[in-house]
């Protein structure tokens, strides 16, 4: 197995746990925690294929990142403010009590 | 000659991994500078120990520790001795893994700060092309640690402590790092080594610091109370003031883990006065020309001693900090005080060389100065001062 | 070698991460996790997207996720499963995501090119990238940056005018 298929592989990897701990946990901070995974997964693609891609010196695939890294912490941030938000009125983080518009 | 005795550590190293065979040497070389990292840090950790009692108490006019040895010189040993002793206390609802692991990270991340600090002509661990991003992702990781031993120890003022902690840490780190930028923006490298190079030469007898132009001058200070404030060191010791809080974050540590939290304390402020040392005040340089045949390291020593005798000194004389005013503090005054430094800056590198730069830019600093500390004081009054006096 | 133990440490980081009880557990996990993942991008010879990781997701986002786990604890027993129970049928989609990723890769003609050599990026080289290629992409990345920070913390803040 090269190195770029083993990259992937761990990128794949790591999505996929991202995927399963997003999809269900019933804690919405840790569906959060699952995407920040996907994202960083993404990330790792991004960067395998930089190194071993046919063209390094562009930089392109790094710079992809920094702006990935930025765009994640920004959506952290946001995502985390309205479960703050949201567990003010609910009193709790648990996805499957937030129902009310079901129906 | 001199040359012999400023590259005396580095011929050293040379002839005593020449001994090891060829594929061994870098391994070697490195394992030589990391073991004289380790040793001579935790001697400059024990010397500062008493001469900040020592310090304190003179400051606060009393003896400092004076019955081990003469003139309490052997006291760190005495309390390296009762560290290792005494019973390690650990409660009983605490969180038993990270209880542990937390001192161990902490001086595991104070001790790898040191890796991209130029000591001396040629003596770096790890010449990295990032060095200065290095340290502050490296610094970063400390702050994670402060709240591992604040939640482990199931102690709400062990909790309360570390929030505030990392709270300050989080809102120094914005002036600090902008103080960095404009540094690193004079100096076109990312590159500890590279900073101190470009602030080598002199004209005259008047070295080519950052410190001594005013965007530098203004930088070191803004560096220099941030820096206070990254190692939790009085006046923002609120995190972990006696008075207050007992002891914060490390409440429940006794022993040898209190005696690691200590260590990883003071390691830290050696290496964020180590990094302050070579962005603004030259590295190893010496500071007037013809003092050039000393060596390079004994330099970077009684530089880190000086700002060590700062520290001290701030420390007996400036009364705590309150949180709100730490952060107002932080947020109103140096975060925009950076800001308008890095703009200076840079007109500072495009005004041709002379008095109307000087001008300009003190200028430049010298206004918002005023400007900001007025809007602390007065609520953006600006109005004649006012003074209470007690009756 | 080195990039297995990275790997192992980051994938274990992983799964403890989503498979703690304890939040707070979970969130020193995935710290583990981002820091194996900041390893792995050194050993990549990408200095500064390792550092800016362990800057940003250690030092930043760690710190905010345990800021929010300690905001908002649920004070009462936990004693159901920490999977959702209407979550059982999500198994077979992660399994088939997965599958279908490393049966691409193990059969991509991509993979068996040749490795090009370590490529050398300086420092100066992403800054001439981000102030000449790249310059737009930054600003946006600024304006969005300020904007999410407005946003998340006004989202965040406590309501004056909350019912008491």
């Amino acid at each position: 197995m090269t190195s770029l298929s083993s990259c992937l592989l761990l990128s794949a990897l790591l999505f996929a746990i991202g995927l399963a701990g997003a999809l269900m946990r019933r804690n919405a901070i840790l569906v959060l925690i699952g995407i920040e995974l996907m994202l960083n997964a993404a990330n790792l693609n991004f960067i395998a294929f930089w190194r071993y891609g046919p063209n390094p010196e562009a930089l392109t695939g790094m710079m992809f990142v920094i702006f990935s890294i930025g765009v994640a912490a920004a959506e952290a941030a946001v995502g985390l403010a309205l479960i703050i938000s949201l567990y003010r009125h609910i009193k709790t983080t648990n996805i499957d009590e937030v129902n009310s518009m079901r129906g | 000659m001199g040359e012999t005795a400023d590259q005396f550590f580095v011929i050293l190293q040379h002839w005593l991994v020449g001994h090891a065979p060829a594929s061994f040497r870098p391994l070697l070389s490195a394992l030589f500078s990391v073991v004289a990292i380790l040793v001579v840090f935790a001697f400059l950790f024990a010397i500062t120990t008493v001469l900040e009692r020592k310090g304190l108490g003179r400051i606060q006019n009393r003896y400092g520790p004076n019955r081990v040895g003469p003139f309490g010189v052997l006291q760190p040993i005495a309390d390296g001795i009762k560290s290792l002793t005494k019973e390690d206390i650990v409660p009983q609802a605490a969180d038993k893994a990270v209880h542990f692991l937390a001192p161990v990270v902490l001086v595991l991340a104070a001790f790898s700060l040191y890796a991209v600090l130029p000591i001396g002509r040629n003596m770096v661990l790890a010449n990295l092309d990032s060095g200065v991003l290095y340290f502050f992702a490296v610094s970063s990781v400390m702050e994670l640690t402060i709240f591992m031993a604040g939640w482990s120890s199931r102690n709400k003022y062990s909790l309360l402590g570390a929030m505030r902690a990392i709270a300050q840490m989080i809102s120094y780190e914005v002036p600090l790092i902008l103080a960095s930028v404009t540094v690193i923006m004079a100096a076109g490298s990312v590159s500890t080594v590279a900073i101190v190079e470009s602030q080598a030469g002199y004209s005259g007898i008047l070295p080519h610091w950052f410190v001594f132009t005013p965007w530098g001058f203004t930088g070191f200070i803004l560096f220099m109370i941030a820096a206070t404030a990254e190692s939790n060191r009085s006046p923002f010791d609120l995190p972990e003031g006696e008075s207050e809080i007992i002891a914060g974050y490390y409440t429940e540590y006794s022993g040898f883990k209190f005696a690691l939290f200590f260590l990883g304390e003071y390691l830290g402020m050696f290496a964020i006065s180590g990094l302050g040392i070579t962005l603004f005040l030259g590295g190893w340089a010496a500071p007037l020309s013809f003092l050039t045949w000393i060596p390079s390291y004994l330099w970077f020593f009684t530089k880190l001693l000086a700002m060590t005798v700062m520290f001290i000194w701030i420390r007996g004389t400036l009364p705590r900090l309150r949180m709100d005013q730490l952060m107002n503090f932080a947020w109103r005054f140096m975060l925009p005080m950076a800001l308008l430094n890095l703009v200076t800056a840079g007109v500072w590198r495009f005004l041709p060389h002379g008095v109307v730069r000087w001008f300009v830019c003190g200028l430049l600093v010298v206004v918002p100065y005023v400007f900001l500390s007025r809007g602390l004081m007065q609520g953006w009054k600006l109005e004649k001062r006012v003074y209470r006096f007690a009756e | 070698m080195l990039f297995m133990i990275f790997a192992i440490l980051t994938v274990a980081g992983a799964v403890a991460a989503l498979s703690l009880r304890n939040l707070v557990h979970s969130v020193l996990a995935l710290t583990l996790a981002f820091a194996g993942l900041a390893a792995v991008y050194l050993q990549l010879g990408a200095q500064f997207i390792g550092l800016a990781q362990i800057l940003v997701y250690v030092g930043a986002v760690a710190i905010l996720i345990v800021f929010a786990v300690l905001l908002t604890r649920d004070t009462r027993a936990t004693s159901q499963s920490i999977i959702s129970s209407s979550r059982i049928g999500s198994w077979p989609v992660v399994l088939a995501v997965f599958g279908i990723l490393a049966w691409a890769i193990r059969h991509s003609a991509r993979s068996q090119w040749a490795i090009p050599p370590q490529p050398e990026t300086s420092i100066q080289q992403i800054g001439n990238a981000m102030m000449l290629r790249f310059a737009l992409p930054l600003e946006i990345i600024g304006l969005l940056l300020t904007v999410a920070l407005i946003g998340a913390v006004t989202i965040a803040m406590r309501e004056q005018e909350e019912t008491r």
